[in-house]
């Protein structure tokens, strides 16, 4: 369903986006078996460790992008939750160095390995977002990588030979940086979530939120919970896809206290307490990102890293990536798409 | 977007080393299934055996000799060990061994296992799909049972497993193994080995590339083809109650691995389920493939330009519109002389109907007409003769009245 002709750009850029209802698939029943108990060990429980091992082998794949103003802390938040230099920073800037005139999208992948596990990290990062005079429409070079991402891996999926483990660009998860101004969200930030939060995950994070009192905090968080259910923006971890009870109890813990968590990030240690720790030094004290009295950079690390990791490629590959194979099969009639080349050419050719 | 990663080193502690347990956590919850198929003859011991794999009761009703055809049958049973769920379906062949001819005995299982990958393909294809929760009904493994005569392979047997050969994961075991005697044992299972070898059949092999599980692995290679015993029945032998069969010359124990090789089926089954099941995928591509290009789609056009599935299946489109806008044209015209043929023989039929009424009449006329000649002729005939007779009875009147006048009596002389 596509919206009538637009008289004014204006108005389409700020217009209310309806969200197109998710198309639920037809799940058929699984059967019921008949109920036989186990009257001795077998050792079918050691399937466990075999897919441990398997997954261990092969390893994992992890994109995370970056969204947010210059200056915001991106890059020493991402080599803060990850330990590692992932993201080159782009403070002390070169004189030869500006800011781009337009959104880029620039990739990096890292192959870092922790307790026997390796994972392929790569970072996107998003220069120039929100940076221009005029941002409009600044989120559809992001929105159109994210695409590309999800046809690259439907085109390895429709080919007839194809390869054992498709290679999986696609982007799990977006760490969404809102300034810490105190008010409430700004229109360019409203813009992005609700145009993006229908095809990957966001997570709205507070960014140097150390220019905040925890009053401040609390009252800043509430506003913008309030302003993103308002505005209809799902922000990751999406209510419709809570599984259980379970999930539902926990997440919802998440949602409606914790997120957008305020985080502040840093690279360098210092001698707190006879521990090592990293923070940021000022004149006032030493602010410990770990500390979760101080900030809250160690629930958004557990979040991401080590609780909802496999959770965050799952919503990607279940819900937004079929979401996105879904329209594409529609739009071509229930066919696999194209060619990239001509895809500019042909509108919608059957 | 380079593909040369480079290698990071971590200086604290992240924790996504949780990732597999995260992802493990998913899978328990979602929980595992497990296809069995058994291919046996009737009364080699196929439900026994399932009982004793799993140690538990699998209710079945033994089947009958009498079935004109193989048939498959599937159960499936939900399973719990630990925290891991198993929904375990056994699908057992009905009637196989049992007819005169067995030429097409494998061609119902053949078709059985088919089925099972279009399922699956069939729900991929689809525009709005759900697959993470899709009931996965491909089968993981078939177990081969073979008779336990002691001699070779038959050839149904040969038959069979060459037909599944590159569709599942054949495990070869020798049914009802207590009836055949160790050393014998060892000369059937060699010489089932190599007559699958030198007919060139490949059965599944367990996988011996992980170390920790290479050893035990290579060891259960040689033991094929397992020899099983299976039985419903326990026994009671000290104080436990132990699945064997009794007979009046000792008592076979299941468990026991110098009985018999069930338990190593069970280990080898159990310790290589994920194998089986990466495996059966494998092959599950394979039939994808082959369905996918029969559909006439290729990966590569005639120049060796890569063509994608859209371009090919848009010409066959119209390939197939066109050959519907000629089929059309035909069954018009088909339709059109049909009616005329109708119509010619409705008129040709009227007509012979009425034939006969126009034939009778004019035979009617002939045949009148030839009785009034006939009755002409005979008239005049008649009147013919009428005529004579009066002319003779004038000349004689005539005499007689000459004669009375002049009378002289004479004498006649």
């Amino acid at each position: 369903p596509c919206a009538g002709p637009v008289e004014n750009k204006n108005e389409a850029a700020m217009s209310e986006m309806v969200p197109e209802p998710r198309q639920k698939p037809v799940v058929p029943m699984k059967p019921i078996g008949i109920n036989a108990s186990l009257l001795g060990y077998i050792g079918i429980d050691t399937i466990i460790e075999q897919m441990r091992k398997k997954t261990m082998k092969t390893g994992f794949d992890f994109n995370i992008m970056v969204v947010g103003q210059s200056g915001l802390g991106k890059s020493t938040l991402v080599n803060t939750l990850f330990k590692s230099q992932v993201s080159r920073k782009s403070s002390g800037w070169n004189r030869e160095e500006k800011i781009p005139k337009t959104v880029e999208i620039k990739a990096i992948g890292h192959v870092i390995e922790e307790g026997g596990v390796k994972m392929k990290l790569t970072v996107i990062d998003t220069p120039g977002f929100g940076d221009q005079i005029n941002n409009e429409n600044c989120w559809e070079p992001i929105e159109k990588y994210i695409n590309e991402q999800y046809e690259k891996f439907l085109k390895e999926e429709v080919n007839i030979a194809r390869k054992k483990r498709i290679p999986d660009t696609r982007v799990h998860c977006c760490l969404y940086f809102i300034s810490p101004t105190g008010h409430s969200l700004r229109p360019l930030d409203l813009e992005f979530m609700k145009h993006l939060s229908k095809v990957v995950n966001i997570i709205p994070v507070i960014a140097k939120a150390d220019t905040m009192t925890l009053e401040e905090k609390t009252e800043f968080k509430q506003r913008v919970r309030k302003e993103l259910e308002v505005n209809g923006i799902e922000f990751y971890p999406q209510k419709e896809f809570d599984e259980d009870l379970e999930d539902k109890t926990e997440n919802d813990k998440i949602r409606q206290e914790s997120m957008p968590f305020a985080v502040v990030g840093s690279d360098k240690e210092y001698q707190v307490n006879g521990k090592r720790v990293l923070g940021r030094k000022t004149p006032w004290g030493i602010i410990e990102v770990e500390n979760l009295n101080h900030c809250e950079f160690a629930l958004l690390r557990d979040f991401v890293i080590r609780t909802h990791l496999q959770d965050l490629k799952e919503v990607t590959h279940n819900i937004h990536y079929e979401t996105y194979r879904a329209k594409r099969l529609n739009d071509n009639g229930g066919l696999p798409p194209m060619t990239v080349e001509t895809e500019e050419n042909h509108e919608s050719n059957l | 977007r380079k593909d040369g990663c480079r290698t990071l080193s971590l200086s604290a502690h992240v924790g996504f080393d949780s990732l597999p347990d995260q992802l493990l956590r998913k899978s328990i919850k979602q929980g595992f299934c497990f296809n069995v198929l058994c291919i046996g003859e009737t009364g080699i011991g196929k439900s026994a055996l399932m009982s004793s794999l799993f140690n538990t009761n699998f209710e079945d009703s033994p089947s009958t000799h009498f079935l004109s055809s193989v048939r498959l049958r599937a159960q499936t049973y939900d399973l719990q060990e630990s925290n891991v769920l198993l929904k375990l379906t056994i699908v057992k062949t009905v009637g196989f061994g049992d007819q005169v001819n067995k030429a097409d005995s494998y061609q119902p299982i053949v078709d059985y296992i088919d089925a099972q990958f279009e399922a699956y393909l069939k729900e991929e294809l689809k525009v709005i799909r759900s697959l993470f929760s899709y009931h996965d009904t491909r089968i993981h493994v078939c177990l081969y049972f073979i008779s336990p005569t002691g001699r070779s392979l038959k050839n149904i047997d040969l038959l069979t497993m060459r037909s599944l050969e590159s569709k599942v994961n054949v495990i070869p075991i020798i049914g009802k193994a207590d009836s055949i005697s160790k050393t014998e044992l060892q000369e059937f299972k060699k010489k089932i080995m190599s007559e699958l070898v030198s007919n060139g059949i490949h059965i599944y092999q367990f996988p011996t590339d992980d170390e920790t599980v290479s050893e035990i692995n290579t060891i259960s290679n040689g033991h094929l083809p397992f020899a099983v015993v299976g039985s419903m029945e326990k026994v009671k032998i000290g104080n436990k109650m132990v699945r064997a069969r009794q007979y009046p010359w000792g008592i076979v124990k299941v468990e026991n691995e110098n009985h018999c090789d069930t338990v190593k089926l069970r280990r080898m089954l159990c310790t290589n389920m994920e194998d089986l099941r990466e495996k059966t995928h494998a092959y599950y591509e394979l039939y994808r493939c082959c369905r996918l290009e029969k559909l006439g789609s290729r990966d590569v056009g005639p120049e060796n330009k890569p063509v994608s599935l859209q371009e090919v299946i848009e010409a066959k489109r119209l390939e197939f519109f066109l050959e519907m806008e000629i089929k059309e044209e035909e069954i018009k015209q088909r339709f059109v002389q049909r009616v005329n043929e109708k119509a010619a023989m409705l008129e040709e039929a009227e007509q012979q109907a009425s034939m006969p009424i126009l034939t009778k009449f004019e035979h009617l006329m002939l045949m009148h007409q030839e009785e009034e000649l006939k009755l002409g002729e005979k008239k005049k005939l008649l009147e013919d003769e009428i005529a004579q007779f009066v002319e003779k009875k004038a000349i004689a009147e005539l005499i007689q009245s000459q004669v009375s006048v002049s009378t002289p009596v004479v004498s006649l002389k």
